[in-house]
């Protein structure tokens, strides 16, 4: 990564092999943008009632219940997938009351936390979610240029270990979808499982308090002027989306294989189970070559059409960064 | 269908270690008893709606046509599609608490709770509870988020479930089988089971509401074909063997630590979450604050189940405790014309 001469790209300015970036001052942990999802939900709630846990030097960091309707009602979303309502089309829309309570509620969290692509957005938001699939810690990126994030899942990273934390890259141009925390400048995903909907495990709960706060370490290190020297991520980046089999009106045929069931970010080969009948029969995995399958059998995606994601793996590298 | 009742359907069976009873000479010593045949049998899922396996099971056998096993007539029911249809666990009103004697005959008018309406027209279809009518064998489908493997739910534990439970335990072995007893006397026994002569729920975990996993549907598909054929050899003469089973009997429920303003505080403690049936005894973890701190459990010794299970945080239940007892039961066979 490392360059002979200085250059500009986009608000980051390159000296040698070291960005500066401004300072990351504000900071948001949004809970409850699924209000199913329990660790986020409590995790916020505590946070808002006593908030020195999440006390950093530098920064302002805002503990926020994106969807308090679907939080109140133990739902995902009340009219429409909140994590879904970010696009251009609905934050830019003029009108009100006849729009679905979530895309109003977009446009209010933009307000409040963005605009969304504009100097004045927050610096960085952590999205905090749960998944029934068996993916363990896993950290959400949405762009690979994104250096900050880079070297901060890479410091999450170390500082776990040997627990593990994967990083998933939804960059693809068709499966990436606007999340609620796009809105800022540097956007986190943080998903926690397997964890059913409406329930709150301890060990669940514990695991993203812990992440969260190596994040926000890491903020404050950044923000006082520590220098990140250049470092490479591994990543898995999200490839396809692949359904259940259906019938002809559209209703499920087949489950999750037990041998796939469970098995998140393990490789699946070509020939390996994919799915079973209900009378027992194998649908194997027909691709060309090994994924990494991930978020497989979460609850939320049947009615997307979404029986597992693949992945492929990838190393990333990061520049050096530090506080301009 | 036979209308011949004995008097020992409806009997409770005696537990060993009732204090009428000499525990040493009761169950090599109890009576061949028989019993009427069973022609009817009534497969029932989708009472909650998010809880898959029953639901899939059930659209299978609609699907392929299911009418019969042999000479038993066997009728697959959706019970609850409204709810099944949104994947929610009802829509106004939890259908398995709608059961009871005074809600069954309660008068009900268009605008009242849509499960109330389902739970009448079921108890015309099934029943009517307690009614020389109804199915011979009621089997309801369930799911639970707790670690609970496989569970038969009983009100009265008569011979035939006793003997069912035997059955499966000996030819199911991917995970646990036992049997929870409710000990509540018919008239305000809420769940949909008790519409037929015999009942139970089998209860399946653990699964996330809303998920259908391969590993539970396969044990709890299991689990009614072993019925089926249980009931089918039943029918055509074999005796079956007395002996003694145990099965957990519910004490109490026990709530989460809540604030002020009724906000939970704490979660199932880890080395309590996912150890249902492992016995609690006093000073043993219950809760863990999100404030680190312990709670523990204090008094009789009793076995943990439905821990941690999503659709009672509303109902005010972390997890349910129970006694374990052992149950002596004779050799049956179905009676000769």
């Amino acid at each position: 990564m490392g360059q002979s001469e200085p250059r500009s790209v986009s608000g980051m300015s390159l000296h040698g092999s070291t960005a500066r970036l401004s300072e990351a001052r504000r900071v948001a942990i949004f809970g409850g943008t699924h209000g199913n999802e329990m660790s986020g939900v409590a995790l916020v709630n505590l946070w808002i009632k006593n908030g020195a846990d999440i006390q950093r030097r530098g920064a302002d960091i805002k503990p926020f219940i994106t969807n308090p309707k679907a939080v109140e009602k133990c739902v995902r979303y009340v009219d429409t997938d909140l994590n879904r309502a970010f696009t251009h089309e609905n934050l830019s829309a003029s009108g009100g009351d006849e729009f679905p309570y979530e895309v109003r509620r977009a446009q209010e969290i933009n307000r409040m936390f963005g605009p969304k692509g504009s100097p004045e957005a927050y610096d960085v938001i952590f999205d905090l979610h749960n998944t029934t699939s068996n993916m363990g810690c896993t950290l959400i990126l949405e762009s690979s240029k994104d250096h900050f994030n880079l070297q901060m899942m890479n410091y999450i990273k170390k500082a776990i270990s040997p627990a593990s934390c994967l990083v998933l890259l939804n960059e693809h141009p068709l499966l990436k979808y606007s999340t609620s925390r796009s809105v800022a400048k540097h956007p986190v995903g943080l998903e926690v499982g397997p964890q059913p909907q409406g329930v709150l495990r301890s060990n669940i709960f514990e695991a993203m308090r812990v992440i969260l706060k190596h994040a926000l370490d890491f903020i404050e290190l950044f923000n006082e002027g520590m220098e990140f020297p250049p470092c490479t991520v591994e990543v898995f980046r999200v490839s396809e989306r692949i359904d259940y089999p259906r019938d002809a009106n559209g209703n499920i045929i087949a489950m999750v294989h037990p041998n796939l069931q469970d098995c998140d970010w393990e490789p699946l080969n070509p020939g390996d189970p994919m799915f079973q009948t209900f009378d027992g029969k194998t649908i194997p995995y027909q691709g060309s070559c090994t994924v990494y399958p991930t978020f497989i059998n979460e609850a939320a995606y049947y009615e997307k059409q979404q029986a597992f994601m693949t992945t492929r793996r990838e190393t990333l590298a990061a520049s050096g960064i530090r506080k301009a | 269908m036979s209308e011949t009742e004995t008097s020992h359907d409806d009997k409770s069976c005696v537990p060993a270690d009732s204090p009428t009873l000499d525990n040493s000479s009761s169950c090599t010593q109890m009576e061949h008893v028989s019993l009427a045949p069973l022609s009817r049998v009534a497969i029932c899922g989708g009472t909650h709606g998010n809880e898959m396996t029953g639901v899939y099971i059930v659209k299978e056998m609609q699907r392929k046509k299911v009418k019969a096993a042999g000479s038993l007539y066997v009728t697959p029911v959706l019970t609850n599609p409204r709810a099944v249809e949104v994947c929610r666990r009802y829509t106004d009103k939890d259908l398995n608490r709608c059961f009871t004697d005074a809600l069954l005959s309660s008068p009900v008018t268009d605008s009242a709770p849509y499960e109330l309406r389902r739970a009448q027209e079921l108890n015309a279809q099934l029943g009517p509870k307690g009614g020389k009518e109804a199915v011979d064998l009621l089997v309801d489908l369930h799911n639970t988020t707790a670690n609970m493997g496989l569970c038969l739910i009983f009100y009265s534990l008569d011979w035939l479930t006793l003997h069912l439970l035997k059955y499966m335990q000996n030819k199911i072995s991917s995970v646990p089988v036992r049997a929870i007893q409710l000990d509540i006397p018919l008239s305000d026994a809420y769940s949909l089971e008790v519409v037929g002569k015999h009942g139970f729920a089998i209860e399946v975990g653990p699964q996330p509401h809303g998920v259908l996993r391969a590993d539970i549907f396969n044990v709890a598909k299991k689990a009614v074909d072993l019925t089926l054929e249980f009931i089918q050899e039943f029918n055509a003469g074999r005796t079956f063997e007395g002996g003694e089973v145990e099965a957990f009997t519910l004490v109490k429920s026990i709530d989460y630590p809540r604030d002020s303003s009724g906000e939970i505080t704490a979660a199932i403690h880890p080395e309590l979450q996912d150890n249902d049936f492992q016995l609690l005894r006093s000073g043993d973890p219950l809760f863990l604050s999100f404030s680190g701190e312990t709670v523990i459990h204090e008094g009789e010794d009793l076995y943990p189940f439905f821990i941690n299970e999503c659709a009672y945080y509303e109902k005010k239940v972390a997890f349910q405790l129970a006694r374990k007892t052992t149950y002596s039961f004779p050799s049956v066979s179905v009676e000769k014309d």
